[in-house]
C-alpha cells in the first residue's frame, strides 16, 4: 500500500505533507492539483511531516490537497530509443507534448514502448552473469544498443534463455535468468535506475590514458582533455561559454554526446534543435543529431527539475558507457544547479554558508564530477564518461563558492578571460591561467608522443613559455614604452600575439576554421613554434610589428583555407618566403 | 474586483509587517489575490491555517480588525484588441479613468513555451543604430537589456528603437517611472502617431514599490495575447529592471528570507529568467521581443542585478558617454548581441560579420595606443591613424544619433578603413577586401 498525505502547507514550491505513513528521503511523490499529477520528491521529513519540492508551479495548491507517494527516487528510464531526443530534466519527451505552452503535469514516455527493435542475442543459455552484463544487442541509429542485465540487479545469475533474433518491444522479455536459489527473474529491453546514484557495474576506473579530440585548437593543442576527463569552464556572461560547448559538442570525438541545458536560455536550445539535425559528424559521417540527447531545463521551468536535469544526463551517460562506449557529458551551467540547490536550501531556512549557498555545496559538486570516468567493464572492454561542465561566476569572480568548488572536482580548467573577449580574441580561453592536469599524467604523456609526435608535450610547454614571455614584454612595452624597451622586447611580443592569433584563436562561425583536426594543429603548431625559434634582429619596433602583421595575416587565412588545398598551400610558400627573406636580412 | 455574496469575511489580522499581514483562513490557493482592507494583497506562505499575504500597495494604516476578502484566483488580466492605445496601472486597470477593458480574464505569469516549439529567432530588427544594427544587431525573438547609468538617455533611446523598429504592437511596462519619463513616452508615441499599437502598464515612482512586482508580468500576458492569438510581432519595453529587482529583495526581506549577493533574494536570477524567457519566437510567425533597461551603478556590471541580467538575456547594449566626440555611443566592447549570428552575413551583407570584427578589433588598438598616450609616450605612426580611425568611428557610426542604413553602414567602415589603414592591417578574408575595399 502506498503512503499518502495531505499537504500542510506552502512556500513557493515547497510543500508541507503530512503522511500517514513511512516516507524515505528524495522519495518521489504525487501532489494532486484538482486532476493534474504534479511530481514532487522529498526533501526533508521531520516526524509526520514530509517537506517536499514540486517540479511543477503550485499556484493553487490548497491546505489538504492529496499527496501519494511512490516508494521509489527519482529515476530514469533507460531502453533503446534515448537517442536523439529532446527531454526535459525529469525526461519527459518534449517532443511528444501536444500543446505549445508546458501545461502542468504534463508527462510523456521517454521511449516508444510501441516500437519493435531488432534483436540479437549475445548471450546464451547457462552463461554466467551479473548486473551490466550484456545480453543481446539492438541496433539504435548506428551504435550497437546493449541489451544489459539491470544494474539493479546485483547478485549472480546464471542465463536460462534468450529470446531468439527478432523484433521485439522494449517491455518484451528477452532473457530469463535464474539466480543461485533458482529463482527466475525475467529481463526485458528497458530497466530504471535512481539518478542520484553512480551506476557502479564495473570493474575498475583506471587513470584516463588517452586524449578526447575537440577541434578546438586552444583546448587540443594547449590544454587536452582527456577520455574519462573532467573539465569546466568558467567565465563571466559574453565570453563565449555558450558557444564553445557547442562547437566541442559538434566536433568532439565521442560516440553519444549529451546535452544537459541547464537553466540556460531557450533560444540556445532551439539552436542546437534547429542546427543539429542538418550537421554531420565529422568523425562518422552520420547527422550530428543521430549520437547527441539533449536533456533541456531552461532558465524559466521548474526550478528543482533544474537540479534533476544533471543527474538525469549523468545517469543515461552511464548507462551508454557499460555499453562499452564513449560518452561526453556537458551541461551548461553548473551555476544554475548550484543556485537551485540554493534556492530549496533558502526556502528550508538551512544556515547557509558563503554567498548563501548550501554548505555542503562543494561535496555535491565533487560526487557530481567524480561519476565521469574511464571504466573498464566486466567483459574486458572499455567505456568512458566525459564530463565537461560550464560555470558563470557572479560577476565573472572566480573567487566564489561554485567556482572554488568546481576547481576541487575538475581537472581541466579553461578560464574564459573577460579581457579577451572584449577585444574579440575567441575562444576567450585565457592561455596563462588555464590549465589541463592531464598533461602532467605519464599515461597521457605517453600517448600523446606516440600518436602525436616525439617532444610533443615538450613543444607545448614551450608555446607556454612563449606566450608567457611574450605577456611580460608587454607589460615592460606598456611601462616603459615602445622606445624605452629594446627591439628584441617587441619580437618576443610579436611572436606570442602570433601563438595567440594562429592558434588560441579560431572562428567558430567559419565553416573552416571551425573545426581543426589534430594533425591539421600539429602542422600549423609546428610551423608557428618554428619561427618563434628563430631570432629576427629587428633593427626597430615599427618593421618588427609590420612583419608579424603580415605574418599573422597570411596565418589567418591559411587557417580560413581548406587542408592542403591550393589556397592553402599557396599560402603557406609566401609565409616560408616571408620568413626567408626577413631571416636573411 | 467586487466581493460577492458567498465570500467569506475575515475580520480578525494576527500579524502585520511592512509588507506582509498574517491570519488564520482555510481553502486558500497559494497565489491566490485578495483584498485587505481594501488593498490588493496576495497568498504567498500557507502553514496549516495561517496564510501569509503581501500587501502591495504597503501595510500602512491596516488594522487588525481591517476586513480580508479572498477573490479565489491568482492575478489576471482581461485581454482583447481593446488593449492597443490605453494605458493601465499595475493591476491592469485603465489609468485616467477610461471604461474597462472587456474580454477573455487571463492567469499572469502563465506557463513556458515548450522549448521544442519554439523556433529559432531570424528576423532581424532593424533600428538604424549602427551600434546596434552593424555591432550588435538585434533579431525578433530577442531578449536584450540596455545596461546604463542612471544619467544616461536610455528611455530616449529605447522610445527611438521601439518607434523605428516596425513592430505591430509596442508594449512598455513601466517600474518606477518618473512620472516625467512617463509623460516623455507617452508624447513621443503620440507624435510619432503610434498610440494605436502600443499598449502601457505603469508603475510610476508615485506609486508604491512592491506593486511593480506585477508589471512585467501584466505586459507579458497582453504580449503573449498578440503574439501567440494574433500572431503578432510584438515589441516589449521594461524600464527599468533594476528597481524590480529592488521591489523583490524588500519583498524577500520582509518574509525573513537569507539574502544573497547584493542583499538580492537567493531566487533572482529564476525571478529574471522567468520574465525574460517570455521572449519567444513562435511558430505561427508571431514573435515576444523583449528589450529593457537595467540601471547600474557607477557602470558597475559585476551587482547582482545586472551580473544576473547579463546571464539570461541575450546580449546586453551598453551606454557610454565618449569623451572624444562628445557623443553617447553603444560600447562596441562591453555590447554583445547573442543572436546576431543568426543574421549578419545571411539576412545582411556578407561582408558584415567580417567588418564588424575589424572595426572592433581597430577600435581596440585605439583603444592602446590612447592608453599610451596617456601614460606619455610617443605613438607610432599606427596608433595616430588608430586614434583618427576611433574618433571617426565613434562620430559616424557608434553615436546613438546616427540613423541609417545597413548597408550604409558597411560602406561608411570600408571608407573609413581604406582612409587610414592599408588591406593588410585591416585584415579581412581577401575575396572580401577585394570587392568591397573602397580606395
Amino acid at each position: 500500500m502506498k503512503t499518502t498525505g495531505r499537504v500542510k502547507g506552502i512556500i513557493s514550491n515547497i510543500v508541507i505533507v503530512k503522511a500517514d505513513g513511512p516516507v524515505a528521503q528524495n522519495e518521489i511523490c504525487h501532489v494532486w492539483y484538482g486532476d493534474t499529477k504534479m511530481m514532487a520528491e522529498v526533501i526533508k521529513v521531520i516526524g509526520d511531516d514530509a517537506y517536499v519540492q514540486v517540479y511543477d508551479s503550485t499556484r493553487g495548491l490548497k491546505i489538504g490537497d492529496r499527496v501519494e507517494f511512490e516508494g521509489h527516487m527519482l529515476e530514469a528510464t533507460l531502453a533503446p530509443g534515448l537517442l536523439s531526443r529532446n527531454y526535459d530534466g525529469l525526461q519527459n519527451d518534449l517532443e511528444k507534448m501536444p500543446s505549445l505552452f508546458i501545461e502542468r503535469g504534463s508527462i510523456t514516455d521517454p521511449v516508444d514502448f510501441g516500437k519493435n527493435w531488432p534483436f540479437t542475442p549475445l548471450a546464451k543459455a547457462g552463461d554466467k552473469v551479473s548486473a551490466a552484463s550484456w545480453l543481446g544487442e539492438v541496433q539504435e541509429q548506428w551504435i550497437s544498443h546493449k541489451i544489459m542485465v539491470p544494474f539493479t540487479m546485483t547478485e549472480n545469475y546464471t542465463v536460462k534463455s534468450v529470446a531468439a533474433a527478432g523484433e521485439y518491444k522494449v517491455t518484451d522479455t528477452v532473457a530469463v535468468l535464474a539466480d543461485a536459489e533458482g529463482n527466475e527473474h525475467p529481463v526485458t529491453m528497458v530497466q530504471r535506475w535512481p539518478v542520484k546514484q553512480a551506476i557502479r557495474c564495473y570493474t575498475e576506473k583506471p587513470r584516463p590514458d588517452r586524449i578526447m579530440e575537440t577541434g578546438v585548437r586552444a583546448i587540443d593543442t594547449f590544454n587536452p582533455l582527456a577520455e574519462g576527463g573532467t573539465g569546466f569552464i568558467p567565465g563571466p556572461f559574453g565570453a563565449g561559454k555558450t558557444v564553445l560547448q557547442h562547437a566541442i559538442s559538434k566536433q568532439a570525438d565521442a560516440d553519444i554526446i549529451i546535452m544537459i541545458a541547464c537553466g540556460e536560455r531557450a533560444n540556445e536550445v532551439v539552436e542546437i534543435f534547429k542546427e543539429f539535425p542538418e550537421l554531420i559528424d565529422p568523425h562518422t559521417g552520420h547527422p550530428l543529431m543521430e549520437r547527441t540527447i539533449i536533456i533541456c531545463n531552461t532558465s524559466n521551468m521548474p526550478v528543482a527539475a533544474r537540479e534533476a536535469s544533471v543527474y538525469t544526463g549523468m545517469t543515461i551517460g552511464e548507462y551508454y558507457r557499460a555499453m562499452g562506449l564513449k560518452v561526453l557529458v556537458m551541461a551548461d551551467s553548473t551555476s544554475r544547479w548550484a543556485q537551485a540547490l540554493r534556492e530549496m536550501s533558502n526556502r528550508l531556512e538551512e544556515l547557509p554558508g558563503q554567498d548563501a549557498f548550501p554548505m555542503d555545496l562543494s561535496a555535491i559538486i565533487s560526487n557530481f564530477y567524480s561519476r565521469a570516468g574511464l571504466v573498464r567493464l566486466t567483459n574486458g572492454k572499455t567505456g568512458s564518461v566525459t564530463f565537461l561542465g560550464t560555470v558563470s561566476p557572479a560577476g565573472g569572480n572566480l573567487k566564489e563558492p561554485v567556482t572554488e568548488s568546481t576547481k576541487k572536482a575538475a581537472r581541466c580548467f579553461y578560464a574564459l578571460a573577460q579581457g579577451r573577449a572584449d577585444s574579440k580574441r575567441y575562444p576567450a580561453i585565457d592561455p596563462l591561467d588555464s590549465y589541463s592536469k592531464y598533461l602532467e599524467y605519464p599515461e597521457i604523456r605517453q600517448y600523446l608522443e606516440e600518436h602525436v609526435g616525439k617532444g610533443w608535450v615538450d613543444e607545448v610547454y614551450a608555446g607556454k613559455t612563449l606566450v608567457q614571455r611574450g605577456k611580460e614584454a608587454n607589460d615592460q612595452i606598456n611601462i616603459l614604452g615602445d622606445d624605452g624597451v629594446p627591439a628584441e622586447y617587441h619580437e618576443r611580443f610579436w611572436k606570442s600575439e602570433l601563438i595567440d592569433f594562429v592558434i588560441l584563436q579560431q572562428d567558430a562561425f567559419d565553416d573552416i576554421d571551425a573545426n581543426c583536426p589534430f594533425e591539421r594543429q600539429k602542422m600549423m603548431y609546428e610551423m608557428v613554434l618554428e619561427i618563434c625559434r628563430k631570432d629576427f634582429n629587428f633593427g626597430d619596433f615599427d618593421a618588427c610589428s609590420a612583419f608579424f602583421k603580415t605574418l599573422i595575416n597570411l596565418f589567418r587565412q591559411m587557417n580560413y583555407s581548406e587542408w592542403k588545398s591550393g589556397k592553402f598551400e599557396e599560402y603557406r610558400r609566401q609565409i616560408e618566403a616571408l620568413v626567408n627573406e626577413q631571416f636573411n636580412k | 474586483m467586487t466581493t460577492r455574496a458567498f465570500q467569506k469575511v475575515y475580520t480578525k489580522i494576527d500579524n502585520i509587517t511592512k509588507a506582509t499581514v498574517t491570519l488564520r483562513a482555510t481553502g486558500v490557493g497559494n497565489d491566490e489575490l485578495a483584498t485587505v482592507g481594501g488593498k490588493l494583497a496576495q497568498v504567498v506562505k500557507i502553514m496549516g491555517d495561517n496564510v501569509t499575504l503581501q500587501v502591495f500597495a504597503g501595510t500602512e494604516g491596516l488594522a487588525t480588525d481591517s476586513e480580508v476578502v479572498f477573490h479565489g484566483e491568482p492575478p489576471k488580466l482581461k485581454v482583447s484588441d481593446n488593449l492597443a492605445g490605453r494605458f493601465f496601472n499595475a493591476y491592469g486597470e485603465p489609468l485616467e479613468g477610461g471604461e474597462q477593458i472587456e474580454g477573455e480574464a487571463r492567469e499572469i505569469g502563465g506557463p513556458t513555451v515548450n522549448p521544442f516549439k519554439r523556433k529559432q529567432p531570424s528576423e532581424l530588427i532593424a533600428t538604424g543604430i549602427a551600434g546596434i544594427d552593424l555591432n550588435n544587431t538585434i533579431v525578433t525573438g530577442q531578449k536584450i537589456p540596455f545596461f546604463a547609468d542612471p544619467d544616461q538617455p536610455y528611455n530616449a533611446v529605447m522610445a527611438n528603437v521601439a518607434l523605428r523598429a516596425k513592430a505591430d504592437k509596442i508594449i512598455l511596462g513601466g517600474m518606477g517611472l518618473t512620472n516625467d519619463d512617463f509623460l516623455y513616452f507617452k508624447q513621443v508615441f503620440e507624435n510619432a502617431g503610434a498610440l494605436d499599437r502600443i499598449v502601457s502598464f505603469v508603475n510610476t515612482t508615485e506609486n508604491p514599490p512592491v506593486e511593480r512586482l506585477l508589471v512585467p508580468d501584466m505586459a507579458l500576458t497582453a504580449a503573449e495575447y498578440f503574439a501567440v492569438d494574433k500572431g503578432e510581432k510584438v515589441l516589449v519595453l521594461l524600464t527599468d529592471m533594476t528597481l524590480y529587482a529592488d521591489a523583490l529583495a524588500i519583498v524577500s526581506n520582509r518574509m525573513d528570507q537569507i539574502p544573497s549577493k547584493d542583499s538580492m533574494p537567493g531566487s533572482l536570477y529564476s525571478d529574471l529568467a522567468k520574465i525574460y524567457e517570455k521572449a519567444v519566437q513562435l511558430p505561427n510567425g508571431g514573435s515576444i521581443t523583449i528589450i529593457a533597461v537595467t540601471t547600474l551603478s557607477g557602470g558597475d556590471i559585476t551587482h547582482a542585478v545586472p551580473d544576473n541580467t547579463g546571464y539570461i538575456t541575450e546580449g546586453q547594449l551598453f551606454l557610454r558617454n565618449d569623451s572624444d566626440t562628445g557623443r553617447v555611443i553603444v560600447d562596441p566592447f562591453r555590447s554583445l548581441s547573442r543572436l546576431k549570428q543568426l543574421v549578419i552575413g545571411k539576412k545582411t551583407r556578407e561582408d558584415h560579420p567580417q567588418v564588424m570584427n575589424a572595426c572592433v578589433r581597430l577600435y581596440a588598438d585605439a583603444a592602446n595606443a590612447k592608453t599610451k598616450l596617456e601614460n606619455g609616450f610617443d605613438l607610432s605612426d599606427y596608433d595616430e591613424r588608430a586614434l583618427k580611425f576611433a574618433y571617426d568611428y565613434s562620430e559616424k557610426l557608434l553615436s546613438i544619433d546616427v540613423n541609417m542604413e545597413i548597408n550604409e553602414m558597411l560602406d561608411t567602415a570600408w571608407r573609413l578603413f581604406a582612409k587610414y589603414f592599408t588591406k593588410t592591417e585591416v585584415a579581412i578574408k581577401e575575396e572580401l577586401t577585394q570587392k568591397y575595399w573602397k580606395e
